[in-house]
Parts: C-alpha cells; sequence; structure tokens
C-alpha cells in the first residue's frame, strides 16, 4: 500500500510543481460550454433543455485531452520504468497513476461543472444527481482513458489516434451519466441510471489498470 | 490449431480454400440476388424496399461477426502466441469495416423510404457506427505503431478491451435509445420474418460468409508475405 | 418488355432498391480487388528478394 500512496504523492506533487495541466484542463472545460450558447443560441429554456448533455460531452472531451501526459512524460523521461523495479506490480503503478490523474482533472472538473451548470441555465433539480453522476462516471474516464494513453505510449503525435481509441469507449459513460441528470431534472427517479454507472465504473477498477498495465508493458520492451 | 502454426503449411491450405470459397461465394450470391430481387414478392406494407433487407441484414451481421472473428483471434494471438493468430486478426478488420460501412448505408437507404429521413439515431444504427469507429481505431492503431511485434500485440490487447465494451456499449445504446425514442416508430424488421424470405435470407448470409473466407486467405497470404520481405529486409540491412 | 419495366421500377422504390444492391456489390467487388491486388503484388516483392539473395549467395560462393 505505502509504494502505491508515493506513486500517487509523486504524480501529485508534480502536477503540482508544473502547474498548468489541471487549470488547462478546467480553462477547456470553461471554453467548450462557453461556445454551445454561442452555437446554439442564448435562449434560456433551450440550453437548460441540452445542459446535462453539453456538460458531460465538454467534461469527456477535458479529461480526454489530459490523458497524453498520464504516462508520457515518465516514460520519456525513464522514470516510468525506474518505477517498475520499486516492486510495486506493473498494474498497481498504474492504477496509482490513475488515481493521481482523477484527482488532478476528474476532481477539478466535478467541482466546476456546477457553476457551468448555473451559466447553462440547468434546473436546480438536477444538480444533486449532476454531482453524483460526475462523481461516480469521472473515474471511469481516468480509468478507460488510461487504456488508449497507454497503448499510444509510442506512437508520435498519438492525441488524434487517442481519441479515436478513447472516445466510443467512452459513449457508455456518457448515457448513463447524462440520463441520470435527465430523470433528476425531470422529477423522475435518477437510481438506476446511478446504478448503472456505478456498475461501470466498478467493472472498470480492475480491468483497465491490467489493460492498460499489459499496454505499457509493450512500450517498455 | 497449432497444425496450422507452420506458414508454408497455412499457404499452401490457403491456396486451395482460396478459389473455392471464391467461387462458392460467387454461386451463392448469384442465387441469393436472383431470389431477393426476382422471386421474393414485395412486402404489403413496405413494398419492394424490403429487398433491401435481403444485402442490409447480412452486411450488419457480417459486421458483428468479423468483430468477433477478430477479437477470438487477438486473444489466440496474446494467450498462445499463436503466429498466424494476429496476421488473421489484421487480415479480417478491413472486411469488418466494409461490411460495418455496408451496413450503414444500406440501412440508412433503406431507412429514407420507411422513416421519411436519411438517417435516424434509432439503437440499431446507432451501435453499428460505434462499431465502425473501434473498427477504424483499431486499423489507425495498427497502421501507426512502426514495430510489427508491438502493433500486434498492442491492437490485441485494443480488440479485446473492444470486444468486453461492444455489449455494454450496445446495451447502453438501447438503454439511450428507450428513453429518447418514442415507441411507435417504424421496426425495420418486425418480430417474425416470414419463411419466403428466411431462406433468401440465409443464402446471401452464406455468400458473405464463404466471400469472407476467400478475401481472409488473400489478405493474410498478403500479410505474411509483407512479414517474411520485412524479415529479409532487415537481414540485409544488418549483414 | 412491360414484365422487366416493373422489374426494373421496383414498385416505385428503384431509387433505393438499387443503389442499395449496387454499393454492396461495388463495395465488395473493390475490396476484393485491392486484396487479390496487394497479396499479388507482395507475391512478386518477395520472389524477387529471393532471387537477389540467391544471386548474391551464388556470387560469393
Amino acid at each position: 500500500m505505502k509504494p502505491f500512496l508515493a506513486v500517487i504523492a509523486r504524480d501529485l506533487r508534480l502536477a503540482v510543481r508544473q502547474g498548468g495541466a489541471t487549470f488547462l484542463a478546467l480553462v477547456f472545460f470553461l471554453l467548450t460550454v462557453t461556445l454551445f450558447p454561442l452555437g446554439i443560441g442564448p435562449e434560456p429554456a433551450l440550453l437548460a433543455r441540452v445542459a446535462p448533455g453539453v456538460l458531460w460531452v465538454a467534461a469527456l472531451l477535458a479529461a480526454m485531452l489530459s490523458l497524453d501526459r498520464l504516462f508520457q512524460a515518465d516514460f520519456e523521461d525513464g522514470s516510468l520504468e525506474q518505477l517498475t523495479l520499486s516492486g510495486l506490480p506493473l498494474g498497481g503503478i498504474v492504477l496509482a497513476k490513475i488515481v493521481a490523474h482523477w484527482l488532478t482533472t476528474g476532481l477539478p472538473l466535478l467541482l466546476a461543472a456546477p457553476i457551468l451548470a448555473v451559466l447553462l441555465n440547468m434546473n436546480s433539480e438536477g444538480f444533486a444527481a449532476l454531482l453524483l453522476s460526475m462523481a461516480i462516471g469521472t473515474p471511469a474516464l481516468s480509468l478507460i482513458g488510461a487504456i488508449g494513453a497507454a497503448l499510444t505510449l509510442t506512437v508520435r503525435r498519438g492525441g488524434v489516434l487517442l481519441s479515436l481509441l478513447v472516445l466510443p469507449l467512452y459513449i457508455p459513460v456518457l448515457i448513463f451519466g447524462v440520463a441520470a441528470i435527465d430523470a433528476a431534472v425531470h422529477g423522475l427517479n435518477a437510481k438506476p441510471h446511478v446504478l448503472l454507472l456505478a456498475a461501470l465504473t466498478l467493472a472498470a477498477v480492475p480491468l483497465c489498470p491490467w489493460a492498460a498495465a499489459a499496454a505499457v508493458k509493450l512500450s517498455l520492451e | 490449431m497449432h497444425y496450422f502454426a507452420n506458414p508454408a503449411r497455412f499457404t499452401r491450405l490457403a491456396g486451395i480454400i482460396q478459389p473455392w470459397a471464391g467461387a462458392l461465394a460467387a454461386i451463392l450470391l448469384v442465387v441469393g440476388l436472383y431470389l431477393a430481387l426476382v422471386v421474393v414478392p414485395a412486402d404489403y406494407q413496405q413494398g419492394d424496399t424490403v429487398r433491401i433487407m435481403f444485402v442490409h441484414v447480412p452486411s450488419a451481421w457480417m459486421a458483428m461477426f468479423c468483430y468477433s472473428f477478430l477479437a477470438v483471434a487477438s486473444a489466440i494471438a496474446l494467450i498462445w502466441k499463436h503466429p498466424l493468430a494476429d496476421l488473421a486478426a489484421k487480415a479480417s478488420a478491413p472486411i469488418g469495416a466494409g461490411f460495418t460501412f455496408l451496413a450503414l448505408v444500406t440501412g440508412s437507404i433503406w431507412g429514407k423510404p420507411m422513416w421519411g429521413t436519411w438517417w435516424v439515431w434509432d439503437a440499431r444504427l446507432t451501435s453499428v457506427l460505434i462499431l465502425f469507429f473501434l473498427y477504424l481505431g483499431y486499423m489507425a492503431l495498427w497502421q501507426s505503431i512502426e514495430d510489427g511485434q508491438k502493433a500486434a500485440k498492442a491492437a490485441a490487447v485494443l480488440a479485446l478491451v473492444g470486444a468486453i465494451n461492444v455489449p455494454i456499449i450496445k446495451f447502453s445504446v438501447d438503454w439511450w435509445n428507450t428513453l429518447h425514442q418514442p415507441a411507435s416508430v417504424l421496426r425495420m424488421d418486425g418480430p417474425a420474418i416470414h419463411p419466403s424470405m428466411l431462406w433468401p435470407l440465409l443464402i446471401m448470409a452464406l455468400a458473405f460468409k464463404a466471400y469472407f473466407v476467400a478475401l481472409l486467405m488473400a489478405r493474410m497470404r498478403m500479410e505474411l508475405n509483407l512479414r517474411r520481405i520485412r524479415a529479409l529486409r532487415l537481414a540485409e540491412r544488418t549483414s | 418488355m412491360d414484365g422487366m419495366g416493373q422489374f426494373f421500377a421496383m414498385g416505385g422504390y428503384a431509387f433505393y432498391v438499387w443503389p442499395a444492391f449496387a454499393i454492396v456489390l461495388v463495395v465488395m467487388a473493390l475490396l476484393w480487388f485491392a486484396s487479390v491486388r496487394g497479396w499479388r503484388k507482395s507475391e512478386q516483392t518477395l520472389a524477387a528478394l529471393r532471387r537477389n539473395r540467391r544471386q548474391r549467395e551464388s556470387d560469393e560462393a
């Protein structure tokens, strides 16, 4: 457990020292959401109607764009290889890095989402569901995204490829996440959607680090 | 299974299978097209557009079948390190992508007279569209990693991750569809297919399968040759 | 003659039925010819490489 926490702490320290990345993800999130009123018009009812979907899509894209730094820098300067010598299995290292990624990306997005929901005039009944679905769903984004980040590790300019690999896999998270908020906004029961989202994330916890570790191992060979 | 691990033996076998499967595909295709276009009566509800079903449904089946084939071949390549399995997976991807594309296009053409629009975000069409993206991602990953062996393994991992996700995506899209679609939309195919239509449908499906086998043999032989060419060129450079 | 015309009219849906069948056949044919051509080409390249190699080996011997 201790080396696991050490990897998380290390990644967090690096994120704080280099700064920027979390801030950029947040700015991207804000900017994307801002584009929607400009694109479809400022009519409050219309914005309220599309708010859950817009928030989730923007959060999904922001999380995806920050994936490339999940392994890339550590891979290039060789510290990823050194980490494998620390005694922690590769799957554990990958999971620790995923946790750090969520803490520096998913969590800030989750905290920013209610403010953007206000800007989009979202119905106040939906706020609890928004926070809940984001809290449960964004870890899945980091988990699934890690596979894409690991697979494109040796690919030069892998950004476009990464989005092609990851976005189709994000679709279930998007669907259940938005469905939960939509249900709450319309005064319906959000529980089945939230439970499905939770099932998705729970299934991803053991599977994704394992697959991502297999992909990272390929690049280290 | 390991009997076919010998590439020379496989090449010989493929040389026999390919023409036979190709001929079978051609014959079945002619028969199937004749039945679908001439013999089968027009549907009382959908009129002659129902004939599109005989290419649309087998294409959609093949789209799913090719992905299952790709996933199984990838699993065999990863677990048993079978030397031909990753070639089989790579060779099947463009075929699957082709059929997925055809399922989308014919579905869209069928949808225009039935729904009044070229595209409806119907659960099935949407899942097939996502499947198409999975194929594209798989092929793009193969393309972008230069080291052949690494590319094979990475693609295999992606194929398996995709295979686990396909049912989840399918389920989520169905779920999404029931939330958003009014239930009264005209379904593309009714719950039961009249037996007179089942035979032509099965013949077309078999024709597509035989076509897949013939094409797979050709593409696997090509991939095998390309791998040998790469090895020879590498040996020349280092010697 | 009328029967043929009726056949091609597809009950008024000719605009949908024929293109659907046409595109299926065209894509299948294109995929087939591209694959077979790729295979033939790889066969030729491989044969040429092997010929070169044998030549060089006999030259050295």
